[in-house]
């Protein structure tokens, strides 16, 4: 059998293959390499904090180097604070790709998806590859569409949950509908559910809290690496039907009933 | 001056890069919001920071 | 989707190897929840004509879970019968020796009572292309005779500017029909010798431009005999998924009529048969389920009436294809011969018969 390469796919005019993104989060930073060398994702979020300067480590030393860095703008509460944690993130030099967090609900941190598309349209105006994070929901996700978001990234289940592909119908209409990647974003917990989503075409999935919370958790990024992979490939080779028993009640039987005149 | 909430007294207008040298920071990798507005990267060396101003020094940490 | 992407869509819709459909891949698209156009181009492949009965039975579920078990009733009413064009399938054509005219302001008053007492809130206003005879002017003034007893108003004319459709939304047009008749653009050429018609790029945007301007719905449709009906049905589909991608909130309907013989014209097109019909009905109602579906008079009673439920969502009745002929004798010749004469309370009688319920409207402006 010839190995397996990835289809690539396209986010602000670039390409990638894997498509596993990995969340940096919630790691002690010795282990963050080895994870990310497991999972090997050409695509690594991270996140912007006040810092003091005792003690300064930057994180992207105990990262690999060659991946695309993904910043989000987690703590903004409005549209206008994502711009600045955007451009702050721009003038650490990582590129102008963002994941769009607007946040106020605290207890369950679902993101504000009216908020989320004030931001898009700010961020795109910016010139930022923006992805935002939201709620799924078709109607507000072709307007984030409309106002240039470069990829749409759904919850599967609330932000750190582990409860999977919960929102699955709603994560299948905006795959179906939108022209833009559908990255189906926080919520998995476990790889087959990663998997289940690549099987319903979409782009990619990103995982942060089900890796960094697992036994093992460099062995959990390959595991959900390989998950990812098979679902991808399960996609492209076209799932086969599940088999419908036919009620055979007859309602095209009067086709022959009656000779068809027109002919 | 502000800086991250704490105040610390600043003995005189200095530029944004002395400034954040004052305070232990290596440059090349924190952003700064001065009086909530981005400091541009290549305006560190004349940005000139006043006693009065409000500094927020960010970096890139582990996110999701 | 930009306009050069739905024109290569087509392309490749009209390019679509249906002989190489293998029942597996009818199987495939018959159990998929969301169908690709490949499927659709699966269910329209003579390899699916084995399927029929499968189809049938999705359909009629696809078609009570989106409509219900209802039919709305509508009817036409042809204004003028005036025409610039020379569709070599179409009564209308200029060089047609036909007795010519055009309603009056008081002709239609009087054909919209007669039509409203019938029972009808869904009217369908038609004319032939021509700006002299039957102008935005004209139309406009009809829209706004039928706008205020009619829940919803139709028009089956001639491509319109923007500007137009918008003067006549606001005039109360509900949804404009523009049919293509043939996506395959040269087809397309041969059988439109000279008129405005021969436009294909105006022609096929025009619903878009409606849209635009505000109209709730458009239709679709194409006219079944003169091409190859199945790279045409594919392509149709392809236009209304562009449009519905346009406009998620436009009411999309598609209309199939047969090519029928026709007083003056030469029948030398091709012949779809009933089960062919079928097939398009039903394979339509499976890609687009929430999508209107209408079939003319163009169908005898007995198909009408056996493809109620299977995924068809609007019927005419009490048909005039002639100019007027509603409340008195006609004022021009008609367009083509029906092959079902029953009137509103046939038509009703037959569709409560099959289980479902006649309506008159699904829509009402607010």
């Amino acid at each position: 059998m010839t190995p397996v390469t990835w289809d690539p796919f396209f986010l602000g005019g670039r390409q990638f293959h894997s498509r596993l993104i990995l969340g940096s989060g919630k790691y002690p930073l010795p282990q963050i390499r080895e994870v990310v060398e497991a999972g090997s994702p050409d695509i690594v979020t991270l996140a912007l904090r006040r810092v003091n300067a005792l003690g300064q480590a930057n994180i992207l030393d105990y990262l690999p180097e060659g991946k695309t860095w993904l910043p989000n703008t987690s703590g903004a509460q409005t549209a206008q604070e994502a711009l600045t944690l955007a451009r702050l993130a721009r003038e650490l030099g990582c590129g102008d790709f963002i994941k769009i967090e607007v946040i106020v609900d605290a207890k369950y941190l679902l993101p504000d998806n009216e908020r989320t598309l004030e931001a898009v349209k700010l961020l795109v105006a910016d010139g930022f590859v923006a992805l935002p994070y939201m709620t799924p929901d078709l109607v507000i996700a072709r307007k984030m569409e409309q106002a240039g978001a470069a990829a749409i990234m759904p919850l599967g289940a609330p932000i750190g949950s582990n409860k999977g592909l919960t929102t699955r119908e709603l994560i299948r209409l905006m795959i179906a509908e939108l022209k833009v990647p559908v990255i189906v974003d926080a919520g998995l917990g476990r790889p087959s559910q990663a998997c289940e989503a690549l099987e319903m075409g979409a782009c990619a999935v990103m995982v942060n809290t089900a890796v960094a919370t697992a036994e093992n958790p460099p062995a959990m990024a390959r595991a959900f690496a390989l998950a990812v992979r098979a679902g991808r490939e399960a996609y492209l080779a076209g799932l086969g039907p599940v088999s419908e028993a036919t009620a055979s009640s007859p309602l095209t039987g009067f086709l022959k009933s009656e000779p068809d005149p027109t002919l | 001056m502000i800086v991250n909430g704490q105040t610390i007294k600043l003995d005189k207008t200095r530029p944004l890069s002395e400034v954040l040298a004052l305070c232990g920071y290596d440059q090349a990798l924190v952003a700064v919001l001065v009086n909530d507005q981005v400091a541009p990267r290549n305006q560190f060396a004349l940005l000139a920071i006043q006693d009065s101003d409000d500094l927020e020094v960010v970096a890139f940490v582990g996110g999701g | 989707m930009i306009i050069t992407d739905l024109i290569e869509a087509i392309e490749h819709a009209l390019a679509f190897d249906f002989a190489s459909i293998t029942p597996q891949k009818v199987e495939k698209a018959l159990n998929q929840e969301r169908l690709e156009l490949t499927d659709l181009g699966a269910l329209l492949s003579p390899a699916a004509e084995a399927y029929l009965e499968p189809m049938a039975q999705k359909a009629r579920q696809l078609t009570k879970n989106f409509f219900g078990q209802v039919i709305t009733l509508f009817t036409p009413l042809y204004l003028a019968n005036f025409c610039v064009n020379h569709c070599l399938y179409c009564g209308f054509n200029q060089r047609n020796p036909l007795r010519r005219g055009a309603l009056s302001p008081t002709e239609i008053e009087r054909e919209l009572a007669t039509i409203k007492a019938q029972g009808f809130q869904d009217i369908l206003l038609l004319t032939g292309e021509s700006r002299g005879h039957s102008g935005p002017d004209y139309l406009e003034a009809a829209v706004k005779l039928a706008a205020p007893s009619f829940a919803s108003v139709g028009l089956e004319v001639y491509p319109l500017k923007t500007p137009e459709y918008a003067r006549l939304q606001k005039a109360g047009a509900d949804y404009v029909c523009v049919y293509q008749e043939t996506y395959q653009p040269q087809l397309y050429d041969q059988i439109h010798p000279q008129g405005p018609k021969k436009n294909y790029l105006w022609r096929l945007m025009a619903p878009a431009r409606a849209l635009q301007a505000g109209v709730r719905g458009v239709g679709l449709g194409v006219l079944l005999g003169l091409g190859d009906f199945r790279g045409d049905t594919l392509a149709m589909a392809v236009h209304g998924q562009y449009l519905a991608q346009m406009s998620p909130a436009a009411d999309i309907a598609y209309s199939i009529p047969r090519l029928r013989p026709t007083p003056g014209t030469r029948a030398e097109f091709g012949q779809i048969s009933e089960k062919e019909l079928l097939q398009i009905i039903l394979a339509l109602r499976i890609f687009s389920p929430s999508f209107g579906l209408s079939l003319s008079t163009r169908e005898r009673a007995y198909f009408r009436d056996h493809v109620i439920g299977l995924g068809v969502t609007r019927l005419s009745a009490g048909v005039k294809t002639s100019v007027g002929g509603h409340s008195g004798p006609d004022q021009g010749d008609e367009q083509f011969l029906k092959s079902d004469d029953r009137d509103v309370n046939q038509v009703s009688e037959a569709i409560i018969a099959r289980g479902h319920q006649p309506i008159f409207h699904d829509y009402a402006r607010p």
